[in-house]
């Protein structure tokens, strides 16, 4: 290959949380895998969770404490029997601690192909800025 | 002389060695113990992604696979009479040279899968829809493959 070697992809189980808390309805719930990245202006944070449609994704803030949970409803229908199950399907959850830098009244949130966008944009104050310096 | 014969072990050329059986059968669960731990044996993902769950009704059989962030554009898929082929790569968001990471979780790269059917389908009334990350392929059974009542005649 010439550049950069295509990197093909691995499968992997998905992660099961440890249960925080109780949950109402049985199953598995599961972490979903997570980006995080900062630049100046925002934290992005970008959440695989294929199988959760905008109405059932909740995004709580709390005391800077930011909750994603998702539920996924079961795709098959009342007459299928299985033939092979290599993954299960089970509720998102994920809990983030957020520090204060972020203006928590702007926070955007969006749902496309199974991926969440979470755009946390800083504070004012949080971002660096220049000070220019005065030779006199 | 009479020793050797009444226990007969160890025994040196000939001889039948009654914990013989015992001492195989042991290796072999040593064997499968240690294959075991290593991870095998038992319940693992079959290595390729995307993973998959087959399911069928009478007429039908639906194939799912979890792709969050693949449009349907980007997805190749190919039907025969008995397997069916996904392909296609993921590609994560080019962000900003300057973005610093804090967490990388989700990977990127390519894929390429098949399945094969316990049964013959239909390849021209395949049905695929990506929505939300989820790939549902629905597969008509051929006619040949679908279930048939057959009458008793009481004579």
């Amino acid at each position: 290959m010439t550049d950069g070697e295509k990197k093909s992809l691995q499968a992997r189980e998905k992660a099961e949380v440890a249960t925080p808390a109780e949950q109402f309805k049985a199953g598995p719930v599961f972490s979903p895998a997570i980006d995080i990245f900062e630049t100046d202006k925002e934290i992005t944070l970008l959440a695989d969770m294929p199988g959760v449609k905008a109405k059932s994704l909740s995004i709580d803030l709390k005391e800077s404490v930011l909750t994603l949970s998702g539920e996924v409803e079961s795709p098959e229908g009342p007459d299928e029997v299985d033939v092979l199950r290599e993954y299960r399907t089970g509720r998102y959850f994920r809990e983030f601690t957020l520090s204060q830098l972020i203006d928590q009244a702007k926070i955007d949130a969006e749902l496309r192909d199974g991926v969440l966008h979470l755009k946390l944009p800083k504070v004012e104050k949080a971002t660096p800025r220049k000070i220019a310096v005065k030779s006199s | 002389m009479i020793f050797r014969r009444v226990t007969g072990w160890p025994t040196w050329g000939g001889g039948w060695n009654p914990f013989g059986e015992i001492e195989r059968i042991r290796q072999e669960m040593n064997r499968l113990q240690d294959a075991f731990a290593r991870g095998l044996i038992g319940e693992r993902a079959a290595g390729v992604f995307p993973m998959m769950n087959v399911t069928e009704d009478k007429d039908s059989f639906y194939v799912r696979a979890e792709l969050p962030g693949i449009k349907a554009e980007e997805l190749n898929i190919s039907v025969t009479e008995d397997s069916l082929s996904v392909s296609g790569e993921r590609k994560l968001l080019t962000e900003d040279q300057k973005a610093t990471y804090h967490r990388r979780e989700r990977e990127a790269g390519s894929f390429s899968r098949m399945v094969t059917l316990p049964a013959s389908i239909d390849p021209g009334k395949v049905e695929a829809r990506c929505a939300d990350g989820i790939l549902t392929v629905v597969l008509p059974k051929a006619e040949i493959a679908k279930p048939k009542q057959i009458p008793v005649k009481a004579s």
